[in-house]
């Protein structure tokens, strides 16, 4: 894999359709996991060729998956217009970590052990965190041709680029368990652990994440 | 009430920063985040030169965790968001 060199103040790259159909898909999916599945328009370079059931899924693989959201759904009366408030305001409701892992990690708490100033922390700052991954996850889809082909960022894209690579990585990392000695691990992982679909694909984009630095540097 | 000292020394701001507010924002080892990727944000981030960066980026790596920036405790939550969103896994702490 080439990755990213470095154009102007952006950076270039040019995919196959296969890892464009990679890419996007699971950008998607964190960005609908981030998102509470609402907030994500399809923009840009048409479909993300949904359908093939052999590519890594990320939502409903999570150990532990626990759709945050669902109790959200179908607010009502005085209720929604709280919430329409709570909205604008840039308020959530959410003031405990997460309980899916990978919501845990892309949404971390901001006190290591004090839970409270942590809930108050999340309640001001989640709903934008929030919405900038999924802004991040946007520019890649937007950028990404769903065939492939040449990429041409400005600095701005491509560090979108990074942070949704990193939220894409740090999901997989979760469902891959990934330790500090993860080299060692993959050693003696044998050819049917169900992790292994993921493994190259977690390698593959820490590569082109790493190219992506080097192209900004 | 106090009595003004007799001698006035200009206060150092950096410290009196640091006693005025003693919070910190300290960023967390996490096996997934690249080591370039860590060096890039610290230097993006924060404004910080390549080295002054690396080497928290290395203290990180080695030691677990470090120390990124200190200041009043609005500004440390400001950064641990900025750093959220670019998922390191960052805290808050009062440094006492």
């Amino acid at each position: 894999m080439a990755g990213f060199r470095g154009a102007g103040r952006g950076a270039t790259a040019r995919f196959a359709a296969g890892e464009a159909a990679i890419i996007r898909s699971l950008v998607s999916q964190v960005a609908e996991l981030v998102g509470g599945g609402a907030e994500l328009a399809e923009t840009g370079s048409g479909d993300a060729s949904p359908g093939d059931s052999a590519r890594p899924g990320l939502a409903d693989e999570a150990p532990g998956a626990d759709r945050d959201g669902a109790d959200r759904d179908g607010p009502a009366g005085d209720r929604a217009a709280a919430d329409d408030l709570a909205a604008q305001l840039g308020l959530t409701d959410d003031s405990e970590l997460p309980a899916d892992p990978i919501l845990a990690r892309l949404l971390p708490d901001a006190y290591a052990d004090d839970p409270q100033a942590s809930g108050e922390f999340r309640r001001y700052t989640e709903l934008s965190l929030r919405s900038g991954k999924v802004a991040a996850a946007q520019t890649v889809l937007a950028t990404l041709p769903a065939h492939g082909g040449r990429v041409r960022l400005s600095e701005p894209e491509a560090q979108a680029w990074l942070r949704a690579l990193n939220d894409v990585r740090l999901s997989l990392g979760v469902i891959l368990s990934v330790t500090d000695d993860f080299e060692d691990q993959l050693a003696g992982m044998p050819e049917d652990d169900p992790r292994a679909a993921y493994v190259g694909v977690y390698q593959w984009l820490a590569a082109l994440q790493d190219s992506l630095v080097g192209a900004l540097s | 009430m106090s009595v003004a000292p007799a001698e006035v020394q200009r206060p150092e701001t950096d410290q009196d920063a640091v006693l005025d507010s003693p919070w910190v924002t300290i960023v967390w080892n996490d096996p997934v985040n690249l080591m370039s990727y860590v060096t890039y944000v610290f230097r993006t981030v924060f404004g910080y030169a390549k080295p002054k960066a690396e080497k928290l980026m290395l203290d990180v790596h080695h030691k677990g965790k470090a120390v990124v920036s200190s200041g009043a405790r609005e500004a440390m939550e400001r950064d641990a968001e900025t750093l959220h969103g670019y998922g390191l896994w960052a805290t808050v702490s009062h440094d006492s």
